[in-house]
């Protein structure tokens, strides 16, 4: 049977999926590319610590843009994920690769308590709930034996990668630090073009639609949770490697909203809108230390005039222009 | 012939409210029951409570022989038993093709394998397509669900629903906001999918389900008012008093 209609014809056809596509293929390898020669170009701890928040809000993406989740506590698996890799590394004296390792286990494990926790409530108190818990962390962080309180754990040893390879020199690191978080991107780039990352899409466009299909949402988006509180743990780790330090500043509220910012500026829901984003504000950071406190007024005005003219952030806009997904 | 679906004593209280009070219902295996009754009548706090969408307050729903009184939405829906939605429900951002993908993906069981391509998906391509000649949308395979006009969201929507090969359809108002012509199509529609298939559907109309119907139910605030086929239905003195009585609102 068919529906006569009166109005036209739909007439954009959009790609039903076959892996990566070939624009976005091109891109990553071009991003990879620039990625190899950048540490010879700016300061390679500047362009790592750009590596380690792009993979932050890719992994905040994952849960915001797809799972359709504001979570308002990622500091809490970012910085959470620093200390113990910290510690990991300082203390129980293990090679770069397992510190960082046991700090995305830690924050797989407390996205997994915190998710299961939260998930089934939506919107406003969703993102009250993740927060509230954010606060425990950073608590715990502020208080705890081994955190070090107000001075962190500072002076991790950066070690030997597979009790091998020093990662004393920047440019090593640096390459160890481009494997863990282009490798990070990559895989949550394939969470959302695999067969689970369809259905969450589902979930988010049609929340009772799905669950009348039989899909037992809250499963789902608690997998996502854990998969989001993992990846920003594996940032958060990594960062703490580079620094040699894990802070106060990692898993404080201001981390969590900072994480959105990066998001929403470069696009949520993109591919490459978290990484822009990310890049962009870390520069901005960077470059404009010199002004002191006025660094936060200055983000906001840009955070304002962005969400004024690219409601869909940057790569969202342009996303629209060439009418492809980014 | 055999109940598919029972409702025992079935009651639903909002705040200092009866919403549903007390409502015995059987469908019958293989037939078209229609539930319908004036604005207010309790119809869609009845379906959301016989779809478990809503827990109700007291009474017992018995599906297939099964109680399910206390099972989740998604549940019910993988023992055959799949509802529709009053606004059509398809996913506005995935393609037609994903669309009706994304019901034949639960043949896999759950789909938690996030580490998978979607290549996996490809082996439901010839299938979706097929669901989607079924219903007429085939040049809009590759097309945003979204860009769909009303009446094509509704085809999709039931494209959707069939690829899950549902034993018992429930359907929320299929007609709301159709025009007559369209209204035809869809009772076509519903007449050919309810071969060898139970069907639930509310309506507001009595004249809409007359042709489509084995059996009426009519609700009125709350509560069952008559029950019989559509010439029972249609003369019985209550009936026409409480659709005069609500025609005026």
């Amino acid at each position: 049977m068919s529906i006569q209609q009166t109005d036209t014809p739909a007439s954009s056809p959009i790609a039903n999926d076959a892996g990566m596509s070939p624009l976005h293929k091109a891109i990553f390898l071009g991003l990879l590319a620039f990625l190899v020669v950048l540490p010879f170009m700016v300061y390679p701890v500047f362009a790592m610590k750009i590596m380690c928040f792009a993979l932050f809000a890719a992994a905040f993406n994952l849960l915001l843009g797809f799972g359709g989740l504001l979570s308002f506590g990622h500091a809490a698996y970012f910085g959470g994920a620093s200390y113990v890799a910290a510690h990991a590394a300082k203390v129980w004296g293990l090679t770069p690769e397992l510190a960082v390792l046991s700090g995305a286990a830690a924050a797989a494990f407390l996205g997994l308590i915190i998710g299961s926790l939260s998930i089934r409530r939506q919107g406003i108190y969703f993102a009250m709930v993740t927060l509230a818990f954010a606060q425990m962390v950073y608590f715990v962080a502020l208080q705890a034996e081994f955190t070090g309180g107000e001075d962190g754990i500072q002076s991790v040893p950066r070690g030997k990668l597979f009790g091998l390879i020093s990662l004393e020199d920047n440019i090593s690191l640096y390459f160890f630090v481009l494997a863990l978080t282009f490798g990070g991107i990559l895989f949550l780039y394939r969470v959302v073009h695999s067969p689970f990352g369809q259905v969450l899409k589902a979930i988010r466009e049609n929340e009772p639609r799905a669950i009348s299909l039989g899909y037992d949402v809250n499963r789902y988006k608690l997998i996502v949770f854990v998969l989001s509180a993992t990846f920003a743990g594996l940032a958060g780790a990594t960062k703490s490697q580079v620094f040699q330090l894990a802070s106060l500043t990692d898993v404080h509220w201001a981390m969590s909203g900072e994480v959105v910012l990066m998001t929403l500026l470069g696009g949520m829901g993109t591919v490459f809108g978290p990484i822009l984003g990310a890049a962009m504000i870390v520069t901005m950071q960077n470059y404009l230390a010199t002004f002191g406190a006025w660094v936060t007024v200055i983000q906001g005005v840009i955070f304002v005039i962005g969400v004024l003219l690219f409601r869909e952030g940057i790569i969202g806009v342009i996303s629209r222009w060439l009418k492809r997904p980014l | 012939m055999s109940i598919a679906l029972e409702a025992r004593g079935l009651t639903k209280e909002f705040k200092g409210f009866v919403a549903v009070n007390d409502v015995n219902l059987s469908v019958e295996q293989g037939t078209i029951h229609a539930l319908i009754g004036p604005n207010g009548a309790g119809k869609t706090t009845c379906f959301n409570l016989l779809t478990k969408f809503l827990q109700p307050t007291r009474g017992t729903i018995i599906y297939d022989g099964r109680d399910i009184t206390r099972m989740a939405p998604a549940g019910i829906a993988r023992l055959g038993m799949v509802r529709s939605f009053q606004i059509s429900a398809v996913f506005p951002d995935l393609s037609v093709l994903q669309n009706v993908r994304v019901a034949l993906q639960r043949r896999r069981g759950d789909s938690y394998d996030f580490w998978r391509s979607e290549k996996n998906l490809r082996r439901f391509d010839d299938d979706a397509r097929a669901h989607i000649d079924e219903v007429g949308l085939t040049e809009f395979v590759d097309h945003r669900a979204a860009e769909l006009s009303y009446g094509r969201k509704r085809a999709l929507e039931i494209a959707a629903t069939l690829a899950l090969d549902p034993q018992m359809l429930l359907l929320d108002e299929p007609m709301a906001g159709m025009a007559q012509e369209d209204i035809e199509r869809i009772s076509a529609l519903i007449l050919k999918i309810a071969k060898g298939r139970t069907i639930l559907m509310v309506e507001h109309n009595l004249s809409v389900v007359a042709n489509l119907s084995d059996r009426i139910t009519v609700l009125a605030r709350g509560e069952i008012l008559a029950e019989g086929d559509y010439e029972t239905v249609s003369k019985s003195h209550e009936v026409i008093e409480a659709y005069i009585g609500a025609a005026d609102e």
